[in-house]
């Protein structure tokens, strides 16, 4: 072999890896990139319905109750401006608590029912979810417009 | 007092860095050889003065002196001592200080251990290094100053974060930065190698170990880290690839690529350029990684934006660091003339593809790492990459990697013939496809992902193996085992090591079961064939906090075992609550309990788990380290410092 179709069968091999990879990289993004919507986004029918995202906001302080059976919970996140129930069935974090930030992730149902697979809180008391805040955030500048005109 | 001691020794500091950086620099451009010399006491000096800074925070801490605010704001009176002291790195301006302190004592090992390098080689590695530390020394000083006073002197510290007080802690930042920092070494050898346009067998072979070092602390401090978010997390999960996990990750990859570019740079004096960019890669990653934890983007871009003075500092010096880099490269790269030709089939290829492929699965964890971020700052919108991402790009990318591990070692440097790998390891590969297929049987299911994964690790074991003994059979029996260089016999521990942990994730992804249920005193529990009986509940003081700790019996076939006490903490400084679970370990499982939440009427939430040879995965990555080891003491690498240190000596009598 030459060293000419050598340098070209190295390349070669480089360039299939990569081709390989960036396949795979878009076929992951396809179906696996998580996005974020607001309560009030929900509400406005933004939301996808049969695919997985995520909402963040305010657990509503009084809103947590559990089924006295078995470990599903359910609860109101709020971004101040609307709210949507969440139903999710297993162990909460260490912190989440009524009136604190949160984000759940998971499907949206027929009902309106937002059904969770995960939960997140983060650890440090005073830390807000970045998705939370970025919801109270855009909630409050809705309203804000709402009132000014 | 003490701690503007600390604070007078960082500014002393910074000022020697300057010199450090600038004069054996301008020294070795200049050809004189008093500023060259210059380098290595400057080394000790910068030492010395971080130590002392270091040790000043310590003793703040040691003697709560909360008028210190970073000591404030990480430490209370009720903290254990060691968690005081460790919690000297506990938050972002200390951890930046152990930054600087390992980054001296990484220079003070090269001031030290250089002997057999030219002198001009040394100083411009002991000045690239002080210029790094320049700038770290002026972050901290200027943005991140950790012996700030505070006007009024609190009565009590805010205390450390609870997830944070714990053994792991203690050791896990330290050894991770040790890695990260020990990149270093690497970049400025290669910088300054590409000043001075030498580069030889020489060099790379006074690269290697310094590489392997960083890589083995890097290895320890990953594992180290998984095991802690493990045990603490309360999840049952040992990686998540969260963006600060991903962060320690890729630099640890193409350090790996790296190695073994390395070691085709001594052998053969091929892929010079590519070694040099892997060098300067790898140490960029690491200045990414503390960028991505330090500077807020990962809390929220937008936290970024509202202190943008860390962030900014950070991202200007990673641009200096990488910039200044890749221009020096492209000037002086082309003039590196590479060495010989290698065939198609030859342990070059072997090598160069591990390159690739790690360097393109650390492209995609890159990618996966930084896109939300890049759309969130560019106010695209808000999504998420999760785990689903990083397992269906990186899973793939292992496979061909791990099939060619086993293959490597067996090709011959240059010209390898490929029917003869072949029949080599026509053995071994029967054995792979026979125990790949047959033993998720054995293990009750058959999943296709276990039995590819379990091919592949008795493929690079019963390779490594075949190769150990086709050396006996040529170098004339077992006796010539004993005379293998400690690189030989590393590079085999490591490559099991690999294979190891690659059982641990297969195994106990494939088989482990998770129960998450509600249960009441006296309620029994059934989980991969043993069972767990809830004996009760009580509360129990800690030092700092208080803990509700249960008392789980863990018995199979009626037979006790061992009782597990998970337990619930509150710290009574932030009432934040803490889970820490209960591990039964074992060679070949582990149970796992922890306590969620009380839902009313005594009852409480119970999370279990039962995971086959999750400790493999540590043990592997173990394995993986001891062989670092095992090929750092490689007589070869020390043959040159033994005359060095002859010379020094009889230069120090003259």
């Amino acid at each position: 072999m030459k060293p000419r179709h050598k340098r070209l069968a190295l390349i070669g091999g480089g360039l299939a890896a990569l081709a390989v990879a960036a396949a795979l990289v878009l076929n992951a993004f396809q179906s696996n990139l998580v996005f974020f919507f607001s309560p009030s986004q929900i509400a406005a029918g933004e939301a996808p319905r049969d695919r997985a995202f995520r909402v963040g906001g305010l657990v509503q302080a009084g809103s947590v109750k559990r089924n006295p059976e078995g470990l599903t919970v359910n609860f109101v996140v709020t971004d101040t401006a609307k709210d949507i129930t969440v139903v999710y069935t297993g162990s909460l974090p260490d912190l989440f608590r009524e009136g604190k930030g949160v984000v759940a992730q998971g499907k949206l149902g027929a009902d309106g029912v937002f059904r969770a697979t995960e939960v997140l809180a983060k650890h440090d008391e005073n830390y807000m979810p970045p998705d939370a805040q970025h919801a109270l955030e855009q909630a409050q500048k809705a309203q804000k417009s709402l009132r000014t005109p | 007092m003490i701690a503007e001691l600390g604070h007078f020794c960082l500014i002393l500091a910074l000022c020697v860095a300057l010199a450090q950086g600038l004069l054996p620099l301008a020294g070795a451009v200049r050809g004189n050889a008093r500023w060259i010399a210059f380098a290595r006491p400057a080394a000790a000096a910068q030492f010395a003065l971080v130590a002392l800074a270091f040790a000043a925070l310590a003793w703040s801490f040691a003697q709560n002196d909360f008028s210190v605010a970073y000591v404030a704001q990480h430490s209370n009176t009720k903290l254990p001592l060691a968690y005081r002291l460790s919690a000297v790195w506990g938050g972002h301006e200390g951890s930046l200080l152990l930054w600087i302190l390992l980054l001296a004592g990484w220079t003070l090992a090269v001031a030290l251990a250089s002997g057999p390098l030219p002198e001009t080689l040394v100083g411009r590695t002991i000045g690239v290094l002080g210029l790094v530390a320049v700038g770290f020394h002026a972050f901290i000083l200027f943005t991140s100053n950790p012996f700030e006073r505070l006007l009024q002197v609190p009565a009590e510290g805010r205390d450390l974060n609870p997830l944070l007080q714990d053994p792991g802690l203690i050791f896990h930042p330290p050894m991770l930065y040790m890695g990260y920092v020990g990149f270093s070494v690497a970049f400025a050898l290669a910088i300054a190698a590409l000043a001075s346009g030498r580069l030889d067998a020489a060099w790379a072979r006074w690269s290697r170990p310094w590489t392997t070092a960083a890589w083995v602390f890097l290895t320890l401090g990953i594992a180290l880290g998984s095991y802690w978010a493990y045990y603490e997390l309360g999840w049952g999960g040992w990686w998540f690839w969260d963006p600060v996990e991903n962060a320690s990750f890729m630099p640890w990859l193409i350090g790996t690529a790296l190695i073994h570019s390395l070691a085709v740079t001594e052998k053969r004096g091929v892929l010079k350029n590519w070694t040099l960019l892997l060098a300067i890669t790898a140490f960029s990653l690491s200045l990414l990684g503390t960028f991505l934890v330090r500077s807020g983007v990962l809390t929220s871009v937008h936290a970024f934006a509202t202190d943008p003075r860390r962030g900014i500092f950070i991202l200007l010096l990673l641009v200096l660091v990488i910039g200044a880099s890749l221009v020096l490269f492209a000037v002086r790269a082309p003039r590196v003339a590479s060495g010989g030709a290698f065939d198609l089939v030859s342990r070059e290829t072997f090598l160069l593809a591990n390159n690739v492929l790690l360097t393109v699965a650390c492209a995609t964890v890159f990618l996966g790492t930084l896109y939300p971020l890049a759309v969130d700052a560019f106010g695209m919108g808000k999504i998420s990459v999760g785990p689903p991402y990083f397992n269906a790009v990186f899973g793939p990318l292992m496979v061909p990697l791990l099939f060619l591990v086993a293959l490597g070692p067996h090709a011959s440097w240059r010209s390898a013939s490929l029917v003869e790998l072949l029949t080599r390891s026509r053995a071994a590969f029967a054995i792979a496809i026979i125990g790949g297929l047959g033993l998720p049987f054995a293990m009750g299911r058959f999943s296709p992902l276990v039995a590819l994964g379990l091919f592949l690790v008795l493929w690079i074991i019963a390779c490594n193996f075949q190769h150990v003994r086709s050396r006996v059979a040529l170098r004339g029996g077992a006796p010539a085992l004993l005379r293998q260089p400690a690189g030989y016999w590393g590079m085999h521990l490591a490559h099991l090591g690999l294979a190891v942990c690659v059982i641990g994730v297969v195994v106990s992804k494939g088989y482990e079961t998770e129960k998450e249920v509600r249960m009441a005193q006296g309620d029994t529990l059934a989980i991969g064939g043993y069972s767990l009986r809830l004996v009760g509940l009580r509360e129990a003081p800690g030092p700092n906090y208080s803990a509700v700790v249960g008392e789980v019996e863990l018995s199979r076939d009626g037979r006790l075992l061992k009782v597990l006490r998970p337990e619930k903490r509150t710290y009574f400084s932030s009432q934040m609550p803490m889970t820490e679970a209960a591990i039964d370990p074992g060679l070949t499982r582990d149970i796992y309990v922890s306590i969620g939440e009380p839902l009313g009427g005594g009852a409480w939430s119970v999370r279990a788990y039962y995971k086959p040879f999750i400790v493999w995965i540590w043990g592997g990555a173990l394995l993986m380290a001891l062989g670092g080891v095992l090929a750092l003491s490689d007589r070869r690498y020390r043959r040159g410092r033994a005359t060095a240190q002859a010379a020094a000596v009889q230069g120090a009598k003259a």
